[in-house]
């Protein structure tokens, strides 16, 4: 701090080293307090009231489709034996479910947060670095060699375990099923799409020589080069439902963004009518009594549908208002008590 | 300990088997000696530095990792290492790293000082005689059996037998104020004949082994002359010179060095200090102990249910997450362990890393504002506070007792003479003040009013206080100071004379002999061997001296033996009336006793002057026996006190004297404040009791209100009963009505406005005590004890009179082990206070509470952890950390460490004036109140509740983790990110409620935290780190801010948190403006 060459000579007279430095002294007195408490109370209130006004105008269609019981769909698909599976799930709208829709599938007792399959991933990888498609890291492990050890890339458990139902959504009017547009554009994280995952460079003009001696990892039906052979802008590691699975979730019972609908004539939303769902049901979830579903939902400026923001501040502002008035009458009892004394 | 080690094995390792030394002066090699074998002693180095460069590392970690919380860190480090932990080892090792690298910089700082201070004693140049030339050499390389050469105002560079000085009676004048904190002039002597030569001083001289006693040293010096017998001169702790004094008034000594560097009285003193541990950091270590049990407990609890879920099928190993081949074969137990290990690791956080680095450099700053005070500055001798060790700053705010000197500490040691009694007869010195028109020879500065004594007594009594003493008149420009008193003698001026220069050991002489000087005698100084006093008619007096009794404390009184021209033998002997009434004449003593204690009543220092006439054969009897016993080596000290008791026997009393100590500036108001602060104020003094008992009085430690309990020798004499039987009834008594019969009073809380309590003081004398603590049958010894600290305990002051130094220690001792170990506090100045300052816990101080923050620290650190280990029950118990690596790092040591540090520096709860007006607030923080347990588990529940309340307020926001607008969502970073900046904002914001004090640097810490965390985040998360192989916080924080809902809910769990808080606050606040801030911190209003 100060020269402490000086200390044995004469004390420096300076506020700081005589601790007389100006010092505000607040005082949470009544006048204050109580003000604030009402002022809080309202604020909170009125915040509460908004947030759960808004919660409520948000429409959010949930549907379970694991297939647990013997009539649901997609019963069929859980028996193991059964490959490439497709059921379909039918819903309908009473009212214009209004748009942007948002297409989430979700997943129950399902730990994205294991502390090993968290680690179980290489970024170096990720980002393109072709010399660690080679030796991938350790903490991939098992999921870094396939039997016949050649190098898995993208190696690991998150990668590995990508999941891999795909969906398609008609509108049927009259019997006719229209294909409502699924948009799988902006899905994923801005900064992870264009900044954190990098695809390798394409070797001789061909993107999937960059992965030659490697393998695919072993639950994946194709490469990730051939994650979306329709769109290279959508391929590789930079594949929205890819970088989706890849940002873990925080809790077992989690939902990921699946698709936007904005597009066509359900750019406005999906209007009222019967729609159906066929399912291409690939993901096994029932080994480890997990759940699976699909959500459609519109948000908000608060985001989704979220209940619990809005009652905590109503909650809240209405305990700030209540103790507002205990202490004004607190308050009151005892200045009139001291004004008794004096 | 190593440093100890190496110089006995270097210095003393040979001499070990015998109990002398032998030294060579000037190395020579003397005739009559067996043979001339240079043995080997130390050199004059003095380390006090505790380390080398190369041994800095080392020895300092190993001192450190020696504390317990360091030493844990680096258990969890290495378990970090070697187990596959949640976490890297950086996140315990970085503030690990941070906290040592801290300690070590501001121990090796320090160290460093001494190394500057060693080097500069070391590197002193100093002048050898060295085979007939004087050589400069470096104070280091002086060797036992150098001649050194000292100039005046130098300080000594090694323990040393005076042989030479430039004053003519072969004394100097030394000042020992760095060594015992005693600044008056002591007289140190030459060895008596010493031959003047001293290039061809063939001698050597035998002394006892290096010992830490300052006042103590016994040696002889053989002298050899062609021809003839060796001489031998005894040589005592006057010839010696102690290295750290500084020479005055002489211009140049030379003396033969004896003990050098590590063996010199000096070093062997500050040798071997232990670190005594602060109660704030045993209170500090036991809240350790409590949440290392909630850790464990916690980590236990975590391993248990992991377990348990796993057995649950499909859940141990599902499909997206299988084992590798070398987990699937780890043993099964070896497992759980490591589990086990792993959530200690994840939880370890929940121990504050920092708060030993935040005591320490609370304490280490601390301590600069106790030197920096200017109210602390004593301009007189240009010296502020200096504080010896930041160790026990916070102590100082939980003193219950307090020890104090009376001499020099309550009174200012500036003595006044008075008034005298001369054959019993009263003579006021400031009458004559007044009276000095009317002065002449034969009317004498008696009082009109009264009898005078007869004019022989008179004279008789002053030559007596102007040959009796050991003062010195002051060389420097004496013969001005002489000129202009002769002048002046008929110019009624008496100024000059009160400028002559005094030099003695004790401030009473010198008072005596300006005392003296007022009513006619001028002391005018001795000249080798003589002493010259002017009488009444102007006429120089000759006085031969023949022997100094010394003062000691034990005998406490002094004589001189001295030879008037005539060629009678006369004894002059002063000393307190307790010493000298048994050796003089009874009926003497009734016409003196009476004014002797009146001036005892009155608060001055009584001294009684006897003398005797020595015939020619006492005179021999007593010459020899002298000489005989100065010469001893061993019980040296025995001797002549046996022998100085068999001369001042048989005495004839002159007369007494009475002089004022006045006291301190503003003791009174000092000792006032302190009761009402709830400290017990002992005086420990040597003085005797009616002189103490009025001091009391005078500076208010007893009032009129105050009942006495005396346990004093005259109390204990009884006819009827033994003085032990006596003792024991006393003690009885006095414990049933200061005890048993006092209304239950908390200790600490003992004197109070309310009248209704009695007080008591307690007086107790030296032997008295003596009697309690060693009583003739052991089987006592605790009874009497522990009846006489329960008396002690519940009185508001306790007087202890004719204290021994040692007794002083042994009292401060019983009390810091009494029940409930009170932190003590021991004030002194002179060397009889050394060894109670030694053994009490502080030196000197007005400060306290810091501990408070060591305690926050750790529910920080409670709410930090919580979310984390609630976590596991959703993560699968996987040990899935909440928060990202750098949070967990930075969290104690860069988040919320600085403000905790400026609150424990800068907090003023009450401000200074209020606190100066009221002493009684030291109460609220005495006893470590800050530092108990209620506050403890107060802020424990606090802790939990925040760190639930963190959780699952996002955990419920994260039912949907959709929380942007454009419908992305957040993953388990981003959770803990929440989280985490939660908690940060409002743990500083919670200090920032506690704050009372907002200096600008208050603001600067707690908003620049907050500001330094955000800017943090942006930095840590908005750039691809090369070095890292994940990149898990990329973007988290900046797409957190993105979102209204993130933003809401932080605030909403923010100010959730804070609301008891707030509420306490506001709750605990006064009401009305007038009584706010007082009315708080008082138990009862007045």
């Amino acid at each position: 701090m100060k020269n402490e060459g000086e200390a044995t000579e004469r004390p420096d007279n300076t506020a700081f080293t005589q601790q007389w430095l100006p010092a505000w002294q607040p005082i949470l007195s009544a006048g204050i307090v109580i003000p604030g408490f009402l002022i809080i109370g309202l604020a909170f209130i009125g915040i509460g009231i908004g947030l759960f006004l808004t919660s409520q105008t948000i429409q959010v269609l949930e549907m379970d489709y694991t297939g647990i019981e013997k009539d649901s769909p997609c019963f069929r698909c859980t028996i193991q034996s059964v490959q490439n599976c497709t059921c379909e799930v039918t819903f309908s709208l009473s009212a214009l479910f209004t748009g942007p829709v948002f297409f989430y599938y979700g997943l129950s007792n399902y730990f994205q947060n294991f502390r090993k399959y968290g680690v179980s991933k290489d970024y170096y990888q990720l980002t393109g670095d072709t010399q660690y498609f080679k030796s991938p890291r350790d903490v991939c492990s098992p999921y870094s060699y396939d039997s016949k050890n050649n190098p898995i890339v993208p190696c690991g458990a998150i990668a590995n375990s990508m999941f891999n139902d795909t969906f398609e959504l008609y509108q049927i009017i009259n019997g006719t099923k229209k294909k409502v547009p699924l948009d799988g554009k902006g899905i994923s994280w801005w900064t992870d799409y264009n900044i954190k995952y990098r695809n390798p460079l394409s070797v001789n003009g061909s993107f999937a020589s960059a992965f030659d001696g490697t393998v695919k990892p072993i639950n994946w039906p194709k490469a990730a080069y051939e994650l979306d052979l329709t769109d290279p802008n959508n391929n590789g590691f930079l594949n929205q439902d890819f970088l989706v699975w890849m940002r873990r979730a925080a809790l077992p019972q989690f939902r990921k963004l699946y698709r936007r609908i904005t597009e066509g004539d359900y750019a406005m939303g999906l209007p009222a009518g019967n729609y159906s769902l066929t399912v291409h049901y690939n993901y096994p979830v029932l080994s480890f009594d997990g759940r699976k579903k699909l959500v459609f939902s519109n948000v908000s400026w608060m985001g989704g549908k979220n209940d619990f923001l809005g009652i905590a501040y109503l909650v809240v502002g209405s305990l700030c208002m209540v103790m507002a008035v205990v202490m004004l009458i607190v308050y009151a009892k005892f200045k009139f008590s001291e004004e008794d004394d004096a | 300990g190593l440093c100890k080690k190496l110089n006995s094995i270097y210095c003393g390792g040979d001499e070990k088997r015998v109990d002398s030394r032998t030294i060579y002066v000037g190395h020579r090699p003397c005739p009559d000696t067996e043979a001339f074998i240079p043995s080997k002693f130390c050199d004059n180095r003095i380390v006090s530095s505790k380390y080398t460069v190369w041994n800095f590392l080392p020895k300092n970690l190993f001192e450190q990792f020696r504390r317990i919380a360091n030493f844990y860190f680096l258990i969890i480090f290495l378990v970090q290492v070697i187990v596959d932990t949640p976490t890297s080892p950086v996140t315990s090792g970085l503030p690990l790293f941070f906290v040592i690298t801290v300690t070590a910089i501001k121990q090796g700082y320090e160290d460093w000082l001494r190394h500057k201070a060693d080097n500069e004693v070391n590197k002193y140049p100093v002048t050898v005689l060295e085979d007939g030339r004087s050589v400069k050499k470096e104070s280091e390389k002086i060797k036992v059996g150098d001649v050194v050469e000292v100039v005046e105002d130098e300080t000594f560079p090694c323990d040393l037998i005076l042989l030479q000085s430039s004053r003519e009676d072969g004394t100097c004048f030394v000042t020992t104020a760095s060594l015992d904190g005693e600044s008056n002039h002591k007289t140190h002597y030459t060895v008596p004949d010493t031959e003047k030569d001293l290039q061809a001083l063939p001698a050597t001289i035998e002394c006892e082994q290096p010992q830490p006693d300052l006042y103590k040293f016994v040696g002889r010096m053989h002298i050899y002359k062609p021809e003839q017998e060796p001489a031998v001169r005894s040589l005592g702790p006057e010839n010696l010179l102690l290295k750290g004094a500084t020479l005055k008034n002489t211009k140049k000594i030379s003396g033969v060095t004896v003990y050098t560097g590590m063996e010199t009285k000096m070093a062997l003193n500050y040798q071997g200090k232990s670190q005594k541990r602060s109660a704030v950091e045993k209170s500090i270590n036991a809240f350790l102990l409590v949440y290392l049990c909630i850790l464990i407990s916690k980590a236990v609890v975590c391993t248990t249910l992991k377990y348990v879920w796993q057995s649950k099928e499909g859940q141990d190993e599902p499909w997206y997450n299988q084992k590798n081949q070398k987990e699937k074969d780890t043993n099964m137990y070896l497992k759980m362990f490591t589990d086990f290990l792993s959530f200690m690791v994840l939880f370890n956080f929940i121990i504050p890393v920092s708060m030993y680095v935040t005591v320490e450099m609370q304490k280490f700053l601390g301590s600069f504002f106790i030197t920096w005070d200017k109210d602390f500055f004593d301009p007189e001798i240009q010296e502020g506070a200096l504080v010896n060790t930041s160790d026990l700053n916070e102590e100082l705010g939980q003193v219950e007792y307090v020890f104090t000197d009376k001499t020099g500490t309550l009174t200012q040691n500036n003595m006044e003479f008075i008034e005298c009694c001369i054959d019993g007869f009263q003579y006021k010195h400031r009458d004559t003040r007044s009276e000095l028109d009317g002065f002449t020879v034969t009317d004498g500065p008696v009082n009109k009013l009264q009898q005078k004594a007869g004019q022989e007594k008179e004279e008789l009594f002053l030559r007596a206080l102007c040959l009796c003493h050991t003062v010195q008149v002051k060389e420097a420009g004496s013969e001005e100071v002489l000129t202009d008193q002769v002048d002046g003698i008929d110019g009624m001026q008496p100024q000059p004379e009160e400028e002559r220069g005094f030099i003695a050991s004790s401030p009473d002489e010198i008072a005596l002999v300006r005392g003296a000087m007022e009513y006619g005698f001028t002391f005018l100084g001795l000249e080798s061997k003589s002493m010259k006093i002017k009488n009444r008619e102007n006429n120089i007096e000759e006085y031969k001296l023949l022997h100094v009794l010394n003062f000691d404390p034990v005998r406490r009184r002094m004589s001189v033996i001295v030879q008037t021209k005539s060629g009678e033998t006369l004894l002059f002997c002063k000393g307190a009336d307790s010493s000298i009434f048994p050796r003089v004449k009874p009926e003497e003593v009734d016409r003196i006793r009476m004014h002797v204690e009146r001036n005892a009543t009155e608060g001055y220092r009584t001294l009684c002057v006897a003398y005797k006439q020595l015939s020619a054969e006492e005179y021999a009897v007593a010459d020899t026996g002298l000489r005989e016993a100065r010469l001893a080596l061993q019980d040296r000290e025995q001797k002549l006190m046996a022998m100085y008791n068999q001369v001042e026997t048989g005495m004839s009393l002159i007369g007494a004297t009475a002089v004022e100590d006045r006291l301190q500036e503003e003791a009174a108001e000092t000792m006032e404040a302190l009761q009402g602060a709830g400290m017990k104020v002992w005086v420990l003094t040597g003085d005797k009791m009616e002189t103490a008992k009025s001091t009391c009085y005078a500076c208010r430690l007893f009032q009129r209100g105050t009942e006495l309990l005396e346990l004093t020798v005259r109390t204990l004499e009884d006819g009827r009963l033994k003085r032990e039987e006596k003792l024991l009834e006393l003690l009885r008594d006095y414990h049933r009505r200061a005890v048993q019969d006092a209304p239950p009073v908390k200790a600490g809380v003992t004197r109070s406005w309310s009248t209704a309590n009695q007080d008591y003081g307690f007086i107790i004398d030296g032997a008295t005590l003596s009697l309690v603590m060693n009583p003739s049958r052991e089987a006592d010894a605790s009874q009497y004890r522990s009846l006489f600290l329960q008396i002690c305990q519940n009185c508001t002051a306790v007087l202890c009179c004719r204290m021994a130094p040692l007794q002083k220690a042994q009292i401060v001792k019983m009390v810091k082990n009494s029940k409930g170990s009170p932190i003590t506090l021991s004030i002194g100045d002179g060397a009889n206070d050394v060894s109670m300052i030694l053994e009490a816990h502080v030196g000197i101080g007005i400060k306290g509470k810091e501990g408070r923050q060591a305690v926050r620290n750790s529910d920080y650190n409670l709410c930090f952890i919580l979310p984390q280990f609630l976590y596991q029950f959703f993560c699968g118990y996987s040990q899935q950390p909440l928060y990202d690596a750098a949070y967990l790092t930075m969290y104690n040591i860069c988040f919320t460490s600085m403000p905790i540090l400026a609150y424990s520096l800068l907090e003023q709860h009450i401000s200074m004036e209020i606190l100066l007006d009221n002493a009684a607030l030291y109460r609220e923080i005495a006893n470590n109140a800050m530092l108990r347990w209620r506050p403890f588990l107060y802020w424990t529940v606090l802790g939990i509740f925040q760190g639930l309340l963190f959780f699952f307020g996002v955990r419920f926001l994260f039912s949907n983790p959709a929380l942007q607008d454009n419908g992305q969502v957040f993953g388990n970073w981003s959770y803990g990110t929440i989280v985490f900046t939660v908690l940060v904002f409002t743990v500083t914001l919670k200090l920032a409620l506690d704050t009372r004090h907002w200096t600008w640097i208050n603001h600067f810490v707690i908003w620049g935290s907050l500001a330094f965390y955000v800017f943090f985040s942006f930095f840590w998360g908005g750039i691809i780190w090369p070095f890292l192989k994940q990149q898990r916080l990329y973007f988290v924080f900046a797409n957190m801010l993105s979102s209204v809902s993130a933003w809401l809910v932080i605030i909403i769990l923010i100010l959730l948190s804070l609301l008891p808080e707030i509420l306490l606050v506001v709750l605990r606040k006064p009401r009305g403006p007038h009584s706010r801030q007082v009315y708080l911190f008082l138990p009862f209003p007045f």
